[in-house]
């Protein structure tokens, strides 16, 4: 994925500036900055439910307006555990979602489709937890299901919108080991929005700071050096935030 | 038992009314979850101006409030697109239409009976031409609703997270109103204007809490809008009562016996 002198405003506000950078395959992005950074701006022009208002964006090679095979993106949304808590829907089935657009409108899922998410509810580790009706799970768990989701999907790009917000530490700590599985030992392009400073550069293989401009950062040169280079981060704490 | 099968105004009953059933508590189950329990109540009572209008000028009625509820449908869809917030916006066509036909029955001079059986409904009413309406236009909206089944439920549930997997959004909700348009104004018929939104909204709103996965309710709302036609159209027909309210009245018994169930059995 790149962008090249992406910009875009709500408004008269501007939200992101000039902002150009690359994702090669096998990469594990960091996104971090403070509130009202653009970081969820950034995410929805990589997701296409934004377009900008000057810049190219290409993905996986093609023009994001031309991009149809979205299924090949994976997304955990922000607040992803702020649904409906009554909603009837078991952990199979909500993670079944994430087949639906690679099976095509009209289409009664296939075997297929079911064994990729079995699989995905396997990487996921809640296999255990099927047939539950989601409403049920602690966060921690409804945050895998989202990501069971995307993974069902089998994309090449993973892109998290804040997925820790509302966890607790050691469902946390998992969540970090898991995706660090994905990219490690599956190849997967990974990009992680948070502003949780201290648990993302650990994980990481690049950092971008995000404050209506982008600054891009590789991280094997030392974390406390990528860390210090965004200018904010000493205000930004390592202990989970909670926000509504 | 069954003896009044062999009539044929209670065949077209049953049939009309077990298809309306199925297909508005289908339904029912993605707008009751989606905050949009009041779109049946307000597209039934703008079709109520395609009735009037019907009435008034010698078009089949079904076919005109037809017209009226999927142009509301699509009007209330626009003006969501317009920054109008969705229930203002049923609100605002549920008295455009109610007006409209106010308007049309003062030109006539006064209600009518024909009138009257649309609004309360009225299963002595329902003819050969209103049967097959309902059957082709119903059986039609059941298979849109079966092949977009998986959109329509990934949209309920987190619809950015659908709009961003690639899943036409815009087009599925517009999709969704239109075929609840549909469903309106072939169950006015039966169950008339007044109460068709119960259709849509008690089944569904009964499964709901009782159920596990999204499959369970939508079978379990359908099941219990079925039983509850089969069970209002016997007691209309040995009571003689209002078919109409006698399946509503019905419907509004299951709702409470869950509630009941919920409250001292399955604690």
């Amino acid at each position: 994925m790149e962008f090249k002198k992406v910009s875009y405003s709500y408004g008269k506000q501007p939200a992101l500036e000039n902002v150009s950078f690359s994702i090669e395959k096998g990469d594990f992005v960091g996104v971090i900055g403070p509130n009202g950074s653009g970081k969820t701006t950034l995410v929805k022009l990589m997701l296409g439910l934004l377009k900008p208002d000057s810049g190219s964006i290409t993905v996986f090679g093609k023009g994001i307006q031309e991009f149809r095979d979205w299924h090949r993106v994976g997304y955990v949304p922000q607040k992803a555990t702020n649904f409906d808590q009554n909603f009837p829907a078991t952990v199979f089935e909500v993670a079944s979602m994430g087949r639906f657009s690679k099976a095509g409108l009209m289409r009664q899922p296939s075997e297929a489709d079911r064994k990729a998410v079995e699989k995905a509810l396997h990487v996921a580790g809640i296999t255990n937890l099927q047939n539950s009706r989601i409403g049920d799970l602690s966060g921690g768990q409804q945050q895998r299901v989202f990501i069971a989701r995307a993974l069902a999907a089998e994309p090449d790009l993973l892109i998290l919108d804040e997925p820790t917000v509302g966890v607790d530490m050691k469902a946390q700590h998992n969540f970090y080991s898991l995706l660090k599985q994905l990219n490690g030992e599956m190849g997967m392009t990974l990009v992680l929005v948070s502003h949780d400073v201290g648990m993302i550069t650990k994980s990481v293989s690049k950092l971008a700071c995000v404050n209506v401009t982008a600054t891009f950062h590789d991280v094997s040169k030392g974390f406390e050096e990528a860390a210090l280079f965004c200018s904010y981060a000493k205000d930004v704490g390592v202990v989970p935030h909670h926000h509504d | 038992m069954m003896e009044f099968l062999q009539y044929g105004f209670m065949q077209r009953a049953f049939m009309a009314g077990i298809l309306i059933a199925l297909l508005c508590s289908v339904i029912g189950v993605f707008l009751v979850l989606r905050r949009m329990a009041l779109l049946g109540d307000g597209l039934a009572h703008i079709s109520f101006g395609g009735i009037a209008a019907g009435i008034l000028f010698g078009f089949y009625p079904l076919l005109s409030a037809l017209a009226f509820s999927v142009l509301a449908a699509l009007g209330i869809q626009k003006l969501k697109h317009m920054k109008v917030y969705s229930d203002a916006a049923i609100a605002m066509f549920f008295s455009f239409g109610l007006a409209i036909g106010v308007v049309l029955i003062s030109l006539s001079h006064g209600f009518n009976a024909d009138l009257f059986s649309y609004l309360f409904g009225s299963i002595l009413a329902v003819n050969g031409t209103d049967i097959l309406l309902i059957i082709a236009l119903g059986t039609g909206t059941l298979v849109a609703l079966w092949l977009f089944y998986k959109e329509f439920f990934f949209i309920t549930f987190d619809e950015e997270s659908a709009r961003a997997s690639g899943i036409p959004v815009e087009r599925l909700n517009t999709m969704l109103i239109i075929l609840t348009a549909i469903a309106v104004v072939l169950s006015m018929r039966i169950v008339g204007i007044m109460l068709v939104s119960s259709f849509i909204v008690i089944p569904a709103s009964t499964a709901l809490p009782i159920c596990r996965s999204f499959k369970q309710s939508i079978a379990a709302s359908a099941l219990i809008a079925t039983a509850s036609v089969i069970v209002g159209l016997a007691l209309a027909y040995y009571f003689d009562l209002a078919a109409g309210g006698a399946i509503v009245l019905v419907l509004v018994a299951a709702f409470f016996s869950m509630l009941a169930y919920k409250k001292f059995i399955a604690k």
